[in-house]
């Protein structure tokens, strides 16, 4: 169970003062929430077992609003948790009772496209999906595509430093932003970056990149865009254990050919994404690739026959090549709807997140087997090859609370054996609040303090989005803590 | 990712330090940015050798001080390379050949001309062990293409040219090195229209990895005679044999201009590209870099009189050679400032080093921020002091 620090009872009993202080900082009076039932919607994130009512909302429509936002809380040392979309799911945007949850979500305008340089400055509160759909009619697109694309906002991406599917090719978000417009905890507006490649000085891009909320608001974001390639077309390959279809992940990569994606899901996996999605995944195989290459007709019939031989030395249980985009739709239906999937068959389940070296992974498999046996709790396996990046779907029974109790146990245990196998406690998802205290397996306690005075050096009074990230200390022993 | 002994020696000196330390690899790349006044050097040069190489997990890594040759020859054993192909400036800057270091190219980030579609070296660096200025051995990321646990301290160790820590070991995701190169080449175009054909090239489907503009003089200096007295418009396609074959064709036929160049004449082609060979030497010159939007490029090369230079990256990376005086240094400060971009000088004797601002100054509300980065990572302030901002 993960606790939260208490809140400050000075904050609490100010907290109409607090309301007032938010209204004379954002124009629109329905741009800030204080009563029970509009706050309802703020108290959790895609980590749903957690639950919190802030103390207020406040939906700013500009980064000056955002600006004035934070000179006030800043001046009156109150804690704030920035909010995109809320799909988190590491609890990232969970709120806490002394702090007010400033949203992006109202920031949701694309400024500017440039063709000719390849990139697009939007709002923090775009979506995902809306900046592709926004440059798609020129033939263009935003690389990093998590799942959750349809909600979640490329602020949230940024501070999470999401990736997708298809980042063995195109890379991370880290790997796909030229710029940002930032807002300090004090309520300074700065630009990093801008829209050329790599700026002199440190990189304050990449360390605000995957920072969580930690150390800024981030109001505006350039991205590159890139052209779409000629097209796309999928195969699947299902095998006799895991084992071989790791050989045959590791054949792939040796052949010199990098798939645009490589994704692997086990038994319980393809079960329940074929009854989901009817895609036509072998239900006698222990574990399935579904690899995706790009370029045109004739490259992609190259690319799909040296990969099907190389498959095909693996000695596959099944074998189908898309013949045609629906084809290759309907391979992805399954994949792209895997938690869905996993809702149908059981309501409540976590999404694990960590990442082991490829090699590792039939060894690891077997031990979240045992794991699973032994706390009697099922569990799916969605991973991306290419990248070590491992999903594990624990299914649980929220109605009982030892159920909740055992899933996370048994989550945090495979995350400890991805770190002890040579990989990390998360790819994508962040740490938030679901993995605060498992840091201690990845970093020494000086490694973290290391990584405190850096977050002190922008937010020194650790008004951002506290309780995130770090384990909790006795709050005296928090440097300059307020 | 492990800890050796000469690492341990090097948290020891610093942790001992009383007075600045000038941090060093090869010393290839003294001449970059700010003078470092320093009473004693530490160096990286024994802390050598591939610590770990999985081919089938795209990974390796090896401590700071192995020269870079060494990692990229262990890679094309195995058929594979460094994503972002980091030049050899040994010939520009005149110093030592094949002696760079990796922590070098790391601690200065830089990339060669596939930056442009496939990332620049910090996006490459997936792990990283470094002693702070508090003398401590800290590690970021690891040996994993994916992490996002903690704060991403290899973005900010690299390119922070050893003033935050000293870089020990290094993690870097490599990729399978292409089968085939295939250039098309277009003779005689002024920057302007360059830009145009090759931001339709970058903007086309077919994988561009690398797109440079150089004009006769710059061109003249290539090893391949390709242009004879005029510009040349560099296109650059990597992957399959079959796939570059039919690309450039491809694209030539869209841009209805250029000649193919073949695998053997595009692969010493780039090389001579990546490493800058089509700027004049050093000797007394200043050398600056300044990376603007690329449809920017050509208006930063003709604002500044008195120099000579090219385009690579799309015409977004402009490399300048000049008179190394102030002047000369201002009108390139005053170009890539018009066009919302920045620069670095890469060389020029001490005295304009030190007079200059070598990497664009940060507002005060950033300024303020890197002291207390600094402050966190070096509290006494005696990794490589003022290499980049005096006073820092
Ligand atoms: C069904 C589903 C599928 C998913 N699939 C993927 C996937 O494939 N890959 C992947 O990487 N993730 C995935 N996720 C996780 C999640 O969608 C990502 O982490 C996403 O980037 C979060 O975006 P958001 O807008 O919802 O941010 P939120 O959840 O609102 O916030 C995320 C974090 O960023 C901070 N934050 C948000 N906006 C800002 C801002 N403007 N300034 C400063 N801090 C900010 C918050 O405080 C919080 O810490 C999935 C989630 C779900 C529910």
């Amino acid at each position: 169970m993960i606790t939260l620090p208490d809140p400050k009872p000075d904050v609490l009993a100010r907290r109409d003062a607090v309301i007032a202080g938010l209204r004379a900082a954002v124009a629109d009076a329905e741009g800030v929430i204080g009563d029970p039932i509009s706050l309802k919607p703020y108290e959790t994130d895609g980590l749903s077992a957690y639950r919190q009512m802030p103390l207020a909302v406040a939906l700013p429509e500009s980064t000056e609003e955002v600006a004035a936002i934070m000179r006030f809380c800043h001046a009156n040392g109150v804690r704030v948790v920035p909010r995109g979309a809320g799909t988190s799911l590491s609890g990232g945007a969970l709120p806490m009772a002394d702090a007010v949850v400033v949203g992006l979500m109202r920031m949701n305008q694309i400024l500017d496209i440039n063709y000719a340089d390849r990139c697009a400055t939007v709002q923090a509160g775009v979506t995902n999906i809306g900046i592709t759909n926004a440059v798609s009619d020129e033939g263009f697109f935003y690389a990093p595509d998590p799942s959750s694309q349809l909600a979640c906002m490329i602020g949230g991406n940024v501070n999470m430093n999401s990736g997708g599917a298809h980042c063995l090719k195109y890379g991370v978000t880290a790997n796909n932003l030229l710029g940002l417009k930032i807002v300090t905890v004090d309520g300074e507006i700065l630009d990093i970056g801008g829209e050329h490649l790599d700026a002199a000085g440190y990189d304050w891009l990449g360390l605000l990149t995957g920072s969580e909320g930690q150390l800024a608001l981030v109001t505006e974001i350039t991205v590159r865009i890139l052209r779409s390639p000629e097209g796309a077309r999928a195969m699947l390959a299902g095998f006799a254990s895991n084992e071989i279809a790791g050989a045959c992940v590791d054949s792939i990569i040796s052949s010199g050919i990098i798939p645009v994606a490589l994704e692997f899901m086990d038994r319980p996996a393809i079960h329940a994404c074929e009854a989901f999605a009817h895609a036509g995944y072998p239900l006698d195989a222990e574990a399935m690739l579904i690899i995706e290459v790009e370029g045109s007709v004739a490259e992609q019939d190259d690319l799909l026959a040296r990969l099907s031989a190389i498959c095909n030395r693996h000695n596959p249980m099944s074998l189908k090549v898309s013949r045609s985009v629906e084809e290759s739709l309907a391979i992805w239906k399954g994949r792209k709807g895997a938690f869905g999937a996993i809702g149908r068959i059981s309501p409540d389940y976590l999404c694990m997140d960590g990442v082991i070296p490829t090699s590792k992974l039939p060894d690891v498999l077997r031990r979240i087997q045992e794991m699973s046996d032994s706390y009697g709790l099922k569990v799916a396996n969605i991973f991306h090859a290419g990248d070590g990046n491992l999903h594990p779907l624990i299914m649980f029974d929220a109605n009982d609370p030892t159920s909740f109790h055992k899933a996370e146990t048994f989550g945090a245990e495979i995350l400890k054996l991805c770190v002890e196998v040579g990989g990390c406690l998360t790819g994508e998802h962040g740490v938030g609040v679901e993995k605060r205290d498992l840091m201690p397996f990845q970093f020494a306690e000086h490694e973290l303090e290391q990584q405190r005075r850096i977050k002190s050096a922008f937010d020194p009074d650790w008004l951002l989005n506290p309780s995130k990230v770090f384990p909790l200390r006795a709050p005296a022993a928090l440097p300059r803590a307020a | 990712m492990i800890p050796s002994e000469a690492e341990a020696a090097i948290a020891r000196q610093v942790a001992a330090a009383r007075e600045p330390l000038l941090v060093r690899g090869a010393g290839t790349k003294f001449g970059m940015l700010r003078p470092v006044q320093a009473a004693s050097e530490i160096t990286t040069e024994g802390l050598t050798g591939i610590t770990l190489y999985a081919p089938k997990e795209l990974i390796i890594s090896a401590r700071a001080g192995t020269p870079l040759h060494e990692i990229e020859s262990t890679l094309a054993e195995h058929g594979q390379h460094l994503i972002a192909e980091p030049p050899d400036l040994s010939l520009l800057l005149g110093t030592a050949a094949n002696t760079q270091t990796l922590g070098g190219v790391v601690a200065t980030n830089l990339s060669g001309p596939r930056r442009v579609a496939w990332g620049a070296m910090r996006d490459h660096v997936m792990g990283i062990r470094a002693v702070t200025g508090r003398g401590e051995v800290i590690h970021s990321g690891g040996r994993v293409l994916k992490n996002v646990t903690g704060l991403d301290l290899c973005k900010l160790l690299t390119g922070s040219h050893g003033t935050l820590g000293i870089i020990t070991e290094i993690t870097l995701k490599v990729l399978p090195a292409p089968e085939a190169v295939g250039t098309i080449a277009i003779p005689g175009l002024n920057a302007e229209q360059a830009v145009a054909v090759l931001s339709a090239a970058l903007g086309s489907p077919y994988g561009v990895s690398g797109a440079a503009w150089l004009p006769a003089e710059a061109a003249a200096r290539l090893p391949e005679p390709i242009a004879a007295g005029r510009s040349v418009t560099l296109i650059r396609i990597e992957d399959f044999a079959t796939s570059v074959a039919y690309r450039t064709e491809k694209l030539r036929g869209e841009l209805s201009a250029g000649e193919i160049l073949d695998d053997t004449a595009s692969r010493t082609l780039w090389r001579a590209v990546r490493d800058v060979r089509a700027l004049p030497t050093a000797n007394g010159d200043g050398i600056w870099r300044v990376s603007v939007r690329p449809s920017a490029g050509p208006g930063v090369l003709r604002a500044v009189e008195g120099a000579t230079g090219y385009l690579d990256w799309g015409g977004g990376l402009v490399w300048l050679a000049g008179p190394a005086n102030e002047t000369t240094h201002r009108a390139i400060e005053a170009a890539a400032r018009a066009a919302a971009g920045t620069w670095t000088l890469m060389h020029a004797p001490d005295s304009l080093r030190n007079a200059v601002d070598v990497v664009p100054p940060e507002s005060a509300p950033l300024a303020a921020i890197s002291r207390r980065v600094k402050g966190a990572m070096d509290p006494r302030g005696i990794l490589n002091p003022g290499r980049i901002y005096s006073g820092l």
